[in-house]
């Protein structure tokens, strides 16, 4: 199979990382330990090769990630030889910034706003490319590839810059600042056979495993210190592996045999639920992601 | 799947059609029948559905996304949509079809190769459906597909579909659009969107779905002119300078000589660097890294070219753009022009007129509101390299910038060097300008050859110079001599003042440099025509010796007859089939050759008719031996 859409899609990822690079001065590149912020790292070592990653990477830690994806990050930053900067959503609650979620259901995924805006003004970043892809969720199909967000980080649907050819206008005001999504038009099972045909390693938790799961609505999440059974619900050892990797408390996994990347990809092509489908931060409304969106989520 | 050696290609297209055309419905169905719909995207769909009260799942809220339109179920902005199927990757520019939103049609378009103008066979072509065609072409989106929805409730009705496919194509015609593909549909059943319908015995044609998957991609791409806009240094070290760059055009190899501009130094690439390893050469839409052998100072918005096929500069361009901002153009003020990765100052010297996108009609503006189309004369404080957008989509196209808010507030596409109409109309121009230059422009090497043409038509090209006063028979002996040929199965092509000046002449006048271009460009299409291999009949005026000396010019010796309709100027006057002569005596039209101005008569004509002597029919014959005597037919 050769995947000529993949190399028109990597070519105009790297067109848009290095206008990035062109355009601003303190770009960040958010780097979560998930598939699509690893193509990110990927791309961003081929568009300014044989040169160093331009970008400092940000990882805003839950305090609720799989220690996999942890030891992952690490090992990877290395590889890349790559500058990283770790702010945690656990300082944000300590400062009286955020407030924590209580009870069975206590997610952090929303206070990781709350810490990313944070982090984002304490290095005074004027844009921040995410892997956020337009093929995700609804809200996200009009979302620009140089995303234009007011002092206050929020996005307005409403007004936002057009997007013509391949030009990108990151003009702005002191204080304002950009998201730039350079996979914006890949879709999951492009992401999975640009992993295969680009042979990228990946954290174990994506492959074929056996772990201990509680059956949450449907949505099958890993038993820890954090996720733990409520009444009427139990815990069992399954064969699964993760679509999407984020935080703990809110990322499904699947029953699933696949233990490589060939595997996976037939997987996907073959698959009737979408990867956010299994997290359980988007089913909240109809509208879950707009409204995160507005308030600054990516 | 993942192992047959078929390779996935990528088609970007775009989709125009207001609310009620069913446009957000056939997305739906695309996705859905091609299997691109996920569960849990559609058991959403179904609890919206079923809140609403609707009776019937609307496959419409699969694309709706913003809640705003959710609300008002109308779409707002740009939204991408995607899906594939084994053959191909396909991004939907799904835009909406609303006048207000021009902008964001236009904002789809820029990057479609494809465009699916829907249709109601209920309402037929509106001027909606038209004003999506005109803004296609003027985007230049190579492929055109109509798709006439909702034949369910025309019960599937033959006559009404090739009655929009004859409007339609009357329409397409003016526009000089060739190749609309026109597909019965319908969306909410699924009639031959992906699999063919059995309700339409009488269509045989692809259903949308096949013709996206097969429909020639690239077609959008220059594949000849190499230009690589610098988009950022990479300097690891003192030992390696690159510059990085996607290829906007073109090809280039390792060891070609290379033009820097705008310092216009040359040298040669001495490297393709990528992290997959060096490249012996690369392609349009490449982004990689050059090196070249010399030390020059090279920075983000130079162009690197080829040393014998070099853009256009200037500083002053004719373009025309689509206002895009709630703030007016404000005349003469200061934007930022952002032109492939260079950013300069400009502004807008001249509004020459506004385009209504609902009639094509131009209008006088003194400003632009948004959505407004209009042609323009663009300066700019340092002289742009560019490539007109026909020729280019990323070196002909540009955006302009508010300074004042950063707002992207115009997307312009560049016609040509600037000039200025009116001076042409008032004969004042030189006509350098006039005269753009072809000398660079590389034609394709693997192109066919005018002698194999020739011999798979059985004939030789040539053109047919038919001169003479208005009304003295040229036309008639034209068309009459076209049909004889084309029933011989002679390939033809006939070009008229008439035909021209409606369309690809339509900004000329009738002062004498204006019809001097007029000519040169019937010249210049003459020879494209005779160069195809046709045996191309050509009806002006031409009433000045040098004009037809230009034209004759074009072609190879031997395969440019000049045919002098002579006619008595009494005769033509008399006859006035046009009622033109009287006008000009009246006094109401100026410059009329053979009342206020002159007719050179040729005295090196290869034939010349007299049409107030001879018939038409003794005329075409007379034409036909002299062709033959000639070679250009067999005997």
């Amino acid at each position: 199979m050769l995947y000529n859409h993949l190399k028109i899609l990597e070519s105009e990822a790297i067109y848009v990382m290095r206008e990035v690079a062109a355009q601003f001065e303190r770009p960040f590149l958010l780097f979560s330990g998930g598939k699509d912020s690893i193509i990110l790292a990927h791309l961003a070592r081929k568009a300014f090769y044989p040169a160093a990653i331009p970008f400092t990477l940000l990882h805003v830690d839950t305090g609720h990630n799989f220690p996999e994806t942890l030891a992952f990050r690490d090992a990877l930053m290395e590889k890349l030889g790559a500058r990283l900067v770790v702010r945690y959503v656990q300082d944000s609650i300590d400062q009286g910034r955020a407030v924590e979620e209580t009870g069975p259901y206590a997610s952090r995924n929303g206070l990781q706003t709350v810490t990313l805006l944070d982090a984002l003004a304490e290095f005074k970043v004027d844009a921040a490319i995410g892997g956020a892809r337009r093929d995700e969720e609804k809200a996200r199909a009009k979302e620009r590839f140089f995303s234009h967000r007011d002092e206050f980080g929020q996005w307005d649907p409403k007004n936002q810059r057009p997007e013509l050819w391949n030009l990108y206008n990151g003009r702005k005001k002191t204080n304002e600042n950009f998201r730039v999504f350079p996979i914006s038009n890949w879709t999951e099972l492009d992401v999975w056979q640009y992993l295969q045909m680009e042979e990228i390693e990946l954290p174990s938790l994506y492959f074929s495993h056996e772990r201990d799961i509680i059956n949450r609505d449907g949505v099958l999440l890993a038993a820890s210190d954090v996720v733990y059974p409520v009444a009427g619900e139990t815990v069992e050892r399954k064969v699964i592996r993760f679509r999407t990797i984020g935080d703990m408390t809110c990322t499904g996994a699947v029953e699933s045999t696949a233990s490589n990347i060939h595997d996976i990809v037939d997987e996907v092509a073959s698959a009737r639920v979408t990867e956010r489908g299994a997290r359980t931060d988007d089913k909240r409304s109809e509208a879950a992601m707009e409204d995160r969106k507005k308030v600054g989520y990516f | 799947m993942t192992d047959t050696n078929q390779q996935i290609e990528l088609l970007r297209f775009t989709t125009a059609g207001s609310v009620d055309d069913g446009k957000s419905t056939l997305i739906g169905r695309l996705l859905y029948d091609s299997k691109s719909i996920f569960e849990d995207q559609m058991e959403a769909v179904e609890r919206a559905s079923a809140s609403r009260g609707d009776a019937e799942v609307d496959l419409a809220l699969l694309t709706d996304g913003l809640r705003a339109e959710r609300e008002q179920k109308i779409t707002i902005d740009v939204a991408y949509r995607y899906f594939a199927t084994p053959k191909r990757k396909f991004i939907i520019a799904d835009t909406p079809g609303h006048i207000q939103y021009t902008r964001n049609m236009v904002t789809g378009a820029s990057t479609a190769e494809l465009a699916i103008i829907l249709i109601d066979a209920r309402n037929g072509v509106l001027t909606q459906s038209k004003r999506h065609g005109f803004l296609a072409t003027l985007l230049r989106i190579p492929h055109l597909v109509v798709a006439i929805n909702k034949m369910d409730l025309v019960d599937y009705d033959q006559a009404i579909y090739d009655r929009i496919v004859q409007d339609y194509t009357d329409f397409a015609h003016k526009l000089n659009v060739q190749g609309v593909t026109y597909i019965p549909v319908s969306a909410l059943r699924g009639d031959n969107v992906v699999d063919k319908s059995d309700k339409t015995p009488w269509y045989d044609g692809p259903t949308l779905l096949h013709h996206l998957e097969n429909v020639n991609v690239g077609a959008s791409l220059n594949n000849v002119d190499f230009r690589y806009p610098v988009q950022y240094v990479i300097r690891p070290n003192q030992d390696f300078r690159g510059y990085a760059g996607q290829i906007a055009s073109g090809r280039i190899a390792k060891g070609e000589e290379v033009v820097i501009l705008p310092s216009g130094l040359s040298s040669k690439v001495a490297s393709i660097v990528t992290a997959d390893g060096e490249l012996d050469a690369a392609n349009v839409g490449d982004s990689v890294v050059l090196t070249l052998e010399d030390e020059i100072d090279i920075s983000r918005g130079d162009m690197i070219v080829r040393r014998h096929n070099l853009p256009q500069k200037s500083n002053r361009v004719d373009a025309i753009i689509c206002w895009m901002s709630e703030e007016p153009m404000k005349p003469r003020g200061a934007y930022w022009v952002q032109h492939t990765t260079r950013l300069v100052n400009g502004f807008i010297s001249e509004l020459n007129y506004k385009i209504d996108v609902d009639t094509m009609h131009r209008e006088p503006a003194d400003t632009l509101k948004l959505n407004e189309i209009a042609r323009v004369q663009l300066t700019t404080t340092q002289p742009l390299y560019y490539d007109r957008y026909q020729l280019n989509r990323t070196t002909g196209s540009f955006v302009l910038i508010d300074p004042a808010t950063n707002n992207t507030v115009a997307a312009g596409m560049i016609r040509s060097k600037s000039r200025n109409v009116d001076q042409l109309r008032e004969g004042e121009v030189d006509t350098a300008p006039l005269r753009p230059k072809s000398s660079n422009v590389v034609w394709e090497q693997e192109g066919i050859s005018l002698a194999q043409r020739e011999e798979r038509n059985g004939h030789k090209a040539a053109v047919l110079w038919f001169t003479g006063l208005s009304g003295s028979g040229k036309s008639t002996i034209a068309k009459k001599l076209e049909r004889r040929l084309f029933t011989d199965g002679v390939r033809t092509m006939y070009l008229d003042g008439d035909n021209l000046r409606h369309g690809l002449n339509g900004d000329l006048g009738f002062s004498s440099a204006a019809r001097q271009e007029n000519i040169r460009r019937a010249g210049e299409l003459a020879k494209l025509s005779y160069a195809h291999g046709n045996v191309t009949l050509a009806c002006f005026i031409s009433p000045f010796t040098a004009d037809r000396r230009f034209a004759r010019g074009l072609v190879a010796d031997g395969r440019f007859l000049e045919i002098f309709v002579k006619c008595d100027l009494d005769v033509v006057k008399r006859r006035d089939t046009k009622g033109l002569y009287a006008k000009a005596i009246a006094g109401e039209i100026d410059n009329f050759t053979g009342i206020s101005s002159p007719y050179e008569e040729p005295d090196n004509a290869e034939l010349v008719v007299e049409t107030d002597i001879q018939s038409v029919d003794e005329i075409v014959e007379q034409i036909i031996n002299a062709l033959k005597e000639r070679g250009i037919l067999p005997v």
